[in-house]
């Protein structure tokens, strides 16, 4: 009798859980959930960026970009991107608030003319100041902007990840699919495969050199996106990450933008 | 070999010295030192219609810019900008395009000094663009501006932005001279520059704007009462004619809207004071396609339409009513390489305006500009028929640091 009430509250346990009857989607929606969970709340911070672009024929030329992202609570972040190199787009900046449902709202600044003009964001798939990451790669990540499916657990470079598929909802998207390794003791995205819309393998992201900010949030130093279609590549590396920097609304309007060095 | 006056060549000297003088401080790393100096040629395969006009030109350009900010955000800007022109004597000039002292504050902006402010959202034409004065000599797109002295004191909110300016000090039009191409054929004056106030050029102006964006809509109405930026030319005599700068009131809305791909701009004035009471108005839209044929290319379309009320004889401006077509091009290269084609059409006339502007990167700091535009069919009351025969390609090089 006490064996049979073990084996039934070990049943009633598995029932309870819901992982038991989690379908793949389920489970891929919790695990994006989860991620997203882990990285709410940094509030704001500043970093610099550079990208190496490298061609077929291995011709390199930089970027070097300084960015600051404000957590809007409820919806998408808002960033300000400053363009400090090639030197003739010096001083030119991008305001992008991201919205969790539908286009974003973006503004480039023109320093030559003083010109703020409001651009369409519907241009999420076109590239990123020449390289191989697209609008929609490099701008703020949303539970919503995708449907998901959990793949398989897999050990990748030495870390137990989850294998999930992720789905754009946004019909101009560039993709039809992107299949994410995630680790998951922290939740670090260490390699993303980008499936093109005829669903050929166009893109690998690989993130590394992570470090975690202010004992919660986990950052890589290194993104490096290769699209294996055209042979170029991108290395984008992060420095000098600044977090709760006092940044608030004010810094990421039109003013602001004008304002941007 | 030309002889040129005593003042190229003091305008040399200066630019030399302060190249020099910006290139060597831009090794400072304390307060960042920016700009380019470039080389232009222009090219006229038609032969000239007007007395003194060359069929060709070198010119030597440089901007530097020094640019300082202090904690809490506040800064200082001085931008000054030099060009040597070996056609066009009017073209060899100075200007002081930014000296400014920006104190940035909790709860409004101030912005002191020399400044450039721009409006509008239109591709073609800047309609309600007024604080600055436009410097003609650079090129006809009428995109460079001369430094405005103003006071700018400017609130964002939640409500959106306002903005009060006082411009005391009124900066004329330059013209080309008598050696350059792209004038009428009689040459503006602007040692007898006339204007309808006493106070001439020191007249106080004021100007003020509102701007705010409604999600997918971005909307600026502003008010400008002052010295008008577009003077009318008066016949003096058989070759040369006379600006005169009239008091003005103006009042502008410049939109736009956001719809997927689309992009909607418009642009509207009323203005008093200049002629007859007039309304003028410009809008169309850009459609882009991102990577077409399959590539990293973007492809951009643009339309716009450009109508003022005033009769032809009338107007201080080209385009009256007008129609114009654009494809811009950007290949996503690492060069950055892009691409303008325009086609303004006149729809009461033949006559169109013809250009391509190209521009590449080469390394880092290297910088390539072509530009190639043409006149054609102008009938004799056209406002550019003057310039019929100065179809021009004009190249730059220039080198950023």
């Amino acid at each position: 009798m006490k064996r049979m009430i073990y084996i039934l509250s070990i049943a009633m346990f598995f029932n309870a859980s819901p992982s038991a009857a989690e379908t793949p989607e389920e489970k891929g929606l919790a695990i994006a959930k989860e991620d997203d969970r882990r990285d709410n709340g940094f509030k704001n911070f500043t970093a610099d960026m550079v990208m190496i672009l490298k061609n077929r024929q291995g011709e390199e030329s930089s970027r070097h970009i300084r960015n600051k992202t404000l957590e809007v609570e409820g919806d998408g972040d808002k960033s300000l991107s400053i363009f400090d190199r090639p030197r003739d787009v010096k001083g030119t900046s991008l305001l992008n608030f991201t919205h969790k449902v539908g286009a974003d709202d973006q503004w480039l600044y023109l320093p030559a003319l003083k010109r703020v003009k409001r651009i369409s964001s519907a241009n999420k798939s076109g590239s990123f100041m020449g390289s191989t990451f697209a609008y929609e790669d490099v701008t703020s990540q949303e539970v919503e902007k995708y449907t998901y499916k959990w793949i398989r657990d897999e050990e990748h470079k030495g870390e137990k990840c989850f294998v999930f598929e992720r789905y754009p909802v946004y019909e101009n998207s560039g993709y039809t699919r992107q299949v994410v390794w995630l680790d998951q003791q922290d939740y670090k995205i260490l390699q993303i495969e980008f499936y093109d819309r005829k669903n050929a393998l166009l893109k690998t992201l690989t993130q590394s050199g992570f470090k975690q900010y202010l004992d919660k949030y986990w950052y890589p130093a290194a993104m490096y996106m290769e699209n294996h279609q055209t042979g170029k590549s991108t290395l984008l590396t992060w420095s000098d990450y600044k977090f709760q920097t006092g940044l608030s609304d004010k810094n990421f309007n039109k003013n602001s933008l004008k304002r941007a060095r | 070999m030309t002889q040129y006056p005593l003042a190229f060549y003091r305008a040399a000297l200066c630019f030399l010295v302060a190249t020099g003088f910006f290139v060597a401080a831009s090794f400072s790393h304390a307060h960042e030192f920016s700009g380019f100096v470039a080389a232009e040629t222009r090219l006229f395969p038609n032969g000239a219609l007007h007395a003194g006009q060359k069929n060709d030109s070198i010119s030597f350009v440089a901007q530097h810019e020094y640019y300082h900010e202090f904690d809490g955000g506040s800064s200082f800007t001085f931008v000054h900008f030099y060009r040597l022109d070996s056609a066009d004597r009017e073209r060899t000039h100075f200007d002081i395009r930014e000296l400014t002292f920006l104190w940035l504050k909790e709860d409004f902006e101030l912005r002191l000094g020399v400044r450039k402010v721009f409006w509008g959202t239109t591709e073609i034409l800047h309609l309600v663009d007024i604080i600055n004065q436009t410097d003609f000599v650079e090129n006809v797109d009428g995109e460079d501006k001369l430094g405005q002295p103003m006071a700018n004191i400017s609130f964002a909110r939640d409500w959106g932005t306002f903005d009060l300016y006082w411009l005391p000090y009124f900066r004329e039009r330059t013209f080309v001279g008598k050696g350059g191409r792209l004038r009428d054929s009689k040459v503006v004056d602007t040692d007898s520059t006339q204007y309808e106030s006493r106070a001439e050029e020191w007249h106080g102006d004021w100007a003020f704007r509102y701007a705010h964006s409604f999600d997918d809509w971005d909307v600026g109405v502003a008010q400008f009462i002052g010295t008008s930026r577009d003077p009318t030319l008066i016949d003096e005599d058989d070759d040369i004619k006379i600006p005169r700068y009239e008091q003005i009131r103006q009042t502008s809305i410049d939109v736009s809207f956001v719809a997927e791909e689309w992009l909607w701009k418009g642009e509207a004035l009323y203005r008093r004071g200049q002629g007859e009471d007039y309304f003028a108005w410009t809008g169309g839209f850009e459609y882009t396609f991102t990577r077409v044929w399959n590539s990293q290319i973007d492809l951009g379309v643009i339309g716009e339409w450009m109508y003022d009320t005033r009769e032809e004889e009338d107007a201080t401006t080209a385009f009256e009513n007008d129609l114009a077509g654009g494809i811009r091009l950007a290949l996503n290269d690492s060069a950055s390489t892009e691409a303008l084609f325009g086609w303004v059409q006149d729809l009461s006339s033949p006559a169109r305006l013809l250009f391509l502007e190209v521009s590449r990167r080469f390394g880092d700091r290297l910088l390539l500009t072509a530009e190639l535009r043409t006149f054609s069919h102008q009938p004799a009351a056209d406002f550019l028929y003057a310039q019929r025969n100065d179809e021009v390609m004009q190249i730059e090089l220039a080198y950023y640091y």
